[in-house]
């Protein structure tokens, strides 16, 4: 890979998450992208080229990138929409990194955007649930997001014993460091009482253990090494990429059957890709990095998350949350941004909001943007964003690093 | 949606304008005029002995006649030895429960049943089958029960599908 040229995040914007129902869905695409120019103190007219990750369905604009080139002011330059279902953000640096690296631009704005709240509650809810294999395992089973997530969770409960409590303290914790972050949906902490409490949206999974429906976006600028320097002295290189693909259909998931249980199969091949090109050791991985935001769309996916990318052994998961490792200045920080969990989860946008959150922490702005209790202590220079679309069918794996990949 | 639409016409008739007040947030909302209704269609000549089946009381699986790989969702095609000989195997029924949940929080066109148990069973061929579970009462549900997968009529719309009921 030594051939490809490096590439850094220069620049970085996030809208506020929630029910945006004060704008459309350029406008919204533009609260994130004018932080980001400001941020970088560049103009539209800067970017060579324009990626716009957006899942869509629930909004009514076909052309996503088409219109936010417009509302930015980035035109005549080039853009393309990306997809990968939730792990969207993370497929859209990927694209603007490739565009970089490959030496065909310079400059990359890469955005992800989701207006999920132009249509009603209810068919959100229906068209995420047929984000899996429609004919076969919606049609006539009715499958549901929560639904497919929960289905590992009792895989999980079956095999080792995990407790609804458990669950309970991720969506505490989530909820812990959302209060601290200006931008996040849900601002309110909350109890393990409360979580336990909740009604049942999908057994065993609890309305607490859900993440939000949310609109919002996240853009970032990508550049060159050579255009990187002159715009800061602290460019986040995207140091490792890893990307992998699950089977649509949930019935043909081994972890079912394995007698050892394997998570998201996709996680584990993508953050292996990942570790490999950042130099970094699977059964380590977890003192490798600073901090890590990682896809918890639902409390489960979290703590499926820890194992999936090493940063526990099979089964310690539930141990890592009693132990409350995964808090600032545990083992490693995980989501101390709120998670999707509580930050909120506009789909598209996920990922880049990932990036941002990560991107704040290793320039050490986080704790003045949020609150210095959220601000990871930076060490190794190394951060960690895992986004998940789907149930594991499209996994993305990504690392940031404070030193120059080839150097 | 037909809240929205009858909405938007009181406000036509109002102000001139198919703008309403968001409920909670009070900020105004252009409610669209198109509605879109969206129902799709299926080719499936190439599995129909699949759907023949189940008028027959048969869930079949298929087979690559090459390497052997089985296939549930039966597919037509093998995409190992770019073969598409298939045998046509009907199950035996009898699986194990790998895993399962309770749907509470239904798709906007699942609102006409009640709560739906949803499984995974590993079948006796070695194919794993996506299916609900009739159960009286969830509760009753063990890891690894033995489950027997057979077809039924689902009502009120009356088409055929498959189920598993436990053994």
């Amino acid at each position: 890979m030594s051939e490809l040229r490096d590439v850094a995040i220069v620049g970085a914007g996030h809208s506020k998450f929630g029910n945006r129902f004060d704008l459309r869905i350029d406008e919204l695409a533009w609260e994130s992208v004018r932080e980001a120019l400001k941020d970088a103190n560049l103009q539209a007219k800067d970017m060579d080229f324009f990626v716009v990750g957006c899942a869509g369905g629930w909004s009514a604009e076909s052309l996503p990138a088409a219109i936010c080139s417009e509302y930015c002011g980035t035109l005549p330059k080039g853009s393309m929409r990306v997809e990968a279902a939730c792990a969207t953000g993370s497929a859209a640096l990927a694209v603007g990194y490739n565009f970089i690296a490959s030496g065909h631009s310079e400059l990359v704005l890469v955005l992800g955007v989701e207006k999920m709240f132009e249509s009603p509650t209810p068919v959100q809810i229906e068209l995420i649930g047929r984000a899996g294999n429609y004919f076969w395992e919606f049609e006539n089973f009715g499958m549901t997001f929560p639904g497919y997530y929960a289905m590992h969770a009792t895989g999980y409960m079956w095999k080792y014993g995990l407790k609804e409590e458990d669950l309970a303290e991720i969506a505490v914790k989530s909820h812990y460091y959302a209060s601290m972050n200006p931008k996040a949906q849900f601002r309110q902490k909350i109890t393990v009482d409360a979580a336990m409490q909740s009604r049942y949206v999908a057994w065993p999974l609890k309305l607490f253990d859900c993440c939000p429906l949310t609109d919002g976006s996240a853009a970032l600028i990508l550049a060159s090494e050579d255009v990187a320097k002159k715009i800061t002295d602290t460019p986040v290189w995207i140091s490792g990429i890893g990307v992998s693909t699950g089977t649509i259909n949930l019935s043909k998931r081994d972890m079912f059957s394995k007698l050892e249980y394997s998570g998201l199969e996709s996680a584990t091949e993508a953050a292996k890709q990942a570790y490999k090109r950042t130099g970094v050791d699977f059964d380590t991985a977890a003192k490798q990095f600073d901090v890590a935001c990682v896809h918890d769309c639902f409390t489960i996916a979290e703590l499926m998350a820890y194992e999936d990318l090493g940063l526990c052994k099979r089964g310690e998961a539930p141990k890592l949350v009693r132990e409350k490792q995964t808090y600032n200045g545990g083992l490693i920080p995980v989501n101390i941004d709120g998670g999707l969990k509580a930050k909120g989860h506009p789909i598209g946008a996920t990922g880049c909001s990932m990036f941002y959150s990560l991107t704040k922490q290793l320039r050490q702005e986080y704790g003045k943007y949020a609150s210095p209790e959220a601000q990871a202590t930076i060490r190794k220079g190394r951060a960690l964003a895992h986004n998940i679309g789907g149930t594991g069918h499209y996994a993305y794996v990504t690392t940031l690093s404070l030193e120059k990949p080839h150097t | 949606m037909s809240d929205l639409s009858e909405n938007a016409k009181r406000s036509i008739t109002e102000k001139g304008l198919p703008i309403c007040e968001e409920t909670k947030t009070k900020l105004p909302l252009y409610i669209s005029m198109r509605e879109l209704p969206l129902r799709f269609q299926f080719g499936v000549a190439k599995v129909q002995k699949f759907f023949e089946g189940l008028k027959e009381g048969k869930i079949y699986m298929t087979q690559c006649k090459k390497c052997g790989q089985k296939f549930f969702p039966p597919q037509a095609d093998c995409p190992k030895c770019l073969e598409s000989s298939m045998d046509w195997i009907p199950l035996n029924g009898e699986g194990e429960l790998l895993t399962c949940t309770v749907i509470f929080v239904k798709p906007s066109t699942y609102t006409h049943y009640k709560d739906y148990v949803v499984g995974i069973a590993k079948m006796n061929e070695g194919v794993r089958v996506l299916a609900w579970l009739k159960i009286d009462d969830p509760a009753k549900i063990k890891p690894n029960m033995k489950v027997r997968l057979t077809t039924t009529k689902r009502e009120p719309e009356g088409f055929i599908t498959y189920e598993f009921i436990p053994l």
